[in-house]
């Protein structure tokens, strides 16, 4: 390889390793910490968004007419609109949109009790009720969470064939003469599992009492949809759809997207549910970015901590070079090829050393299955070298702008 | 070749004017050998880093060739420095993890000239300093006389007109310090190069062909050198122009 520049700046880096490993472990720790900690909190959110995602649905459809109170106390006129309203949400692939569980619901008199009968779609309504599913009502495995869905591109619909495979042995249908029953309604109409209850003249197995939720579920009777349209005499008629939206996706105008699709609807939010997942997630991607200032800052310093120490170390160097015809482009050129390669090399073996510890320390210390994240190795690149040349910017103003008749003296 | 005309200095200690060079007038013809004494704060070093561009006058010109120094711009004064002129200096400021031979083909690296040809030029200035076996070795592997003929080989590289010494043989012993001023007076008189040096040594200073003597950054003498080592006093002679 003929002589040149890139031999003089390779040459100095080589014949002081001992001091390029300073250098480089200032930069290497900052960037292995900083993906660590990325490499965990990618894994946490995806965590965090499942748990979040079993806080329950977040979003409700009601027909235009309708007012909450109306959902609640689910009277005999309340308002109705088509079931296929469903279909039209899944087959527009609105990303955001995990799970959907379209209900009727209406006041009914069972024995002397009104009760309201509420007509679900069991795998769906069990998706978006956590809690039934703790009582051994399980939901097939969906594509829940906000970073699963944007990373596959693709939301998860409700409409979407949910893979055999994937379902556990669970209790997830419910048989058009089959009944789930909710605490507070079992304990009044004196029903345990097994018994049979007659609604609107039919009669319905009880398979399951609900546990206790503290909501207005525990005083329903619910039975197949499509068995409640029947027996209420509506047609294809539902009175809502709750959705369990990504709250990302909510904060992207999720709300607006669907009212475009269902234009003669009133669409809401359940605000405290939101409200929490949006804060959670709020609050992660400001640590994220907390500790990613934190280590630029300190990175920095430290490079140029070091590039300032190798700057004074080789003023005389620099006066000679200056002397022999070298001009402050050439100067630049040594200090800031020398900060680039410190960068790369840098930020490569911090992003091995830093995905390396999440992936030991991860199941360790959070329980969590940690895998590498390959996009945070380009980012860790390009932070390394920023941090490298952000620091050792002002230490090459510095040696570009020396004085060599100054470092001559010096002798 | 150099032509210095009205030429002050003026640094500041404590708000109070110091004068490194004050009104120097001076001719330094081209292939000439000009010797620079004076003690410590004379003006001497100031005086020869003004003839490389690297100090800026307070007031006066420095012409070479013709042209004013202080009107080029510094990427200009940068082209000067590497193609017309090479330092020679006490400390040889080599670069220490260069070779000797790399160290030798830095300044050829800024002028264009091929891979090869800055090779072959290194080489054989190398070995003109009898330094041949010794092109590979890093400073730090040779004695202090082969690092000063590094340090002029160095100077060399890019053929210079003018070599500007500065105590070239401050941290030599006295037979290197012939040797080196051998080679000096060699390039003066054999290969027609300018040389200005500046010595604390009068010994030294006798192999110039005119010794030229600072004190407060005033010259007050200058001295035609006999050819037998013998400086007598000729002011104005040899073309060296001293007023004040």
């Amino acid at each position: 390889m003929p002589f040149s520049i890139g031999t003089i700046i390779w040459r100095e880096i080589w014949q002081r390793k001992s001091r390029l490993v300073s250098g480089l472990m200032a930069i290497a720790l900052g960037i292995a910490v900083i993906t660590g900690i990325q490499t965990v909190t990618t894994v946490s959110r995806q965590v965090v968004a499942e748990k979040l995602d079993l806080l329950g649905a977040n979003i409700l459809v009601l027909p235009q007419a309708a007012s909450l109170d109306d959902y609640y106390s689910a009277d005999i006129d309340a308002p109705t609109f088509p079931e296929d309203y469903v279909e039209r949400v899944a087959t527009s692939m609105l990303p955001g949109v995990d799970n959907m569980s379209p209900k009727l619901s209406r006041r009914v008199k069972i024995g002397t009790e009104s009760i309201i009968l509420t007509g679900i779609l069991p795998v769906n309504e069990l998706a978006s009720k956590p809690i039934w599913q703790a009582s051994g009502l399980m939901a097939a495995e969906l594509d829940l969470a906000c970073a699963t869905a944007t990373a596959a591109g693709a939301p998860a619909a409700a409409t979407t064939p949910i893979d055999p495979a994937k379902k556990r042995p669970v209790i997830d249908s419910l048989a058009a003469a089959e009944a789930w029953v909710g605490s507070v309604a079992a304990q009044r109409l004196g029903l345990t599992a097994g018994q049979v209850v007659t609604v609107e003249g039919e009669p319905f197995t009880v398979t399951h009492i609900l546990p206790e939720t503290g909501t207005i579920d525990d005083s329903r009777v619910f039975v197949h949809l499509h068995t409640a349209q029947r027996v209420l005499g509506t047609g294809t008629q539902i009175s809502a759809i709750e959705i369990m939206g990504c709250c990302s996706a909510i904060s992207d105008g999720l709300l607006a997207k669907l009212r475009n699709i269902l234009p003669d609807t009133r669409i809401t939010t359940i605000s405290h549910i939101v409200n929490t997942q949006i804060e959670t997630n709020r609050l992660m991607a400001k640590v994220s970015v907390i500790m990613l200032v934190i280590i630029v800052l300190v990175g920095a310093i430290s490079i140029g901590n070091y590039m300032w120490a190798n700057v004074e170390e080789r003023r005389r160097e620099m006066g000679t070079l200056i002397t022999i015809g070298f001009k402050k482009r050439h100067i630049y050129r040594l200090f800031f090829v020398k900060s680039l390669v410190l960068g790369v090399i840098g930020g490569a073996s911090g992003y091995l050393l830093g995905t390396g510890a999440a992936l030991i320390l991860g199941p360790q210390l959070a329980g969590l299955q940690v895998s590498p994240v390959f996009s945070l190795f380009v980012w860790s690149l390009v932070v390394a070298v920023g941090i490298a040349v952000v620091g050792s910017w002002y230490p090459t103003y510095r040696a570009a702008r020396m004085d060599p008749a100054l470092i001559m003296q010096e002798q | 070749m150099f032509v210095l005309d009205n030429l002050t200095k003026i640094y500041h200690h404590r708000s109070e004017p110091v004068y490194a060079l004050d009104s120097v007038r001076l001719t330094i013809p081209r292939g000439s050998f000009l010797a620079v004494t004076g003690g410590s704060g004379s003006g001497k070093t100031t005086l020869l880093l003004m003839l490389g561009g690297l100090i800026r006058p307070t007031s006066g010109t420095v012409t070479f060739k013709g042209s004013d120094l202080f009107s080029l711009t510094p990427a200009q004064l940068a082209e000067y420095r590497n193609r017309a002129i090479g330092f020679v200096l006490q400390t040889f400021n080599l670069v220490p993890y260069l070779t000797a031979l790399e160290n030798v083909m830095v300044p050829m690296l800024l002028n264009g000239t091929a891979a090869a040809d800055r090779r072959n030029r290194a080489e054989a200035l190398l070995k003109q300093l009898s330094l041949d076996r010794r092109m590979d070795f890093f400073p730090r592997e040779l004695s202090i006389g082969q690092q000063q003929r590094v340090a002029i080989a160095r100077a060399l590289a890019n053929d210079p007109e003018v070599i500007l010494a500065d105590e070239p043989t401050g941290n030599l012993d006295p037979s290197l310090s012939v040797e080196i001023l051998d080679i000096l007076e060699a390039l003066n008189r054999e290969d027609g190069h300018t040389v200005v040096m500046v010595t604390h040594n009068p010994q030294a200073a006798r192999r110039a062909q005119t010794v030229l003597q600072l004190s407060a950054g005033r010259i007050i003498s200058e001295k035609a050198v006999a050819p037998t080592g013998t400086a007598a006093a000729s002011e104005g002679s040899r073309g060296v122009d001293k007023s004040n």
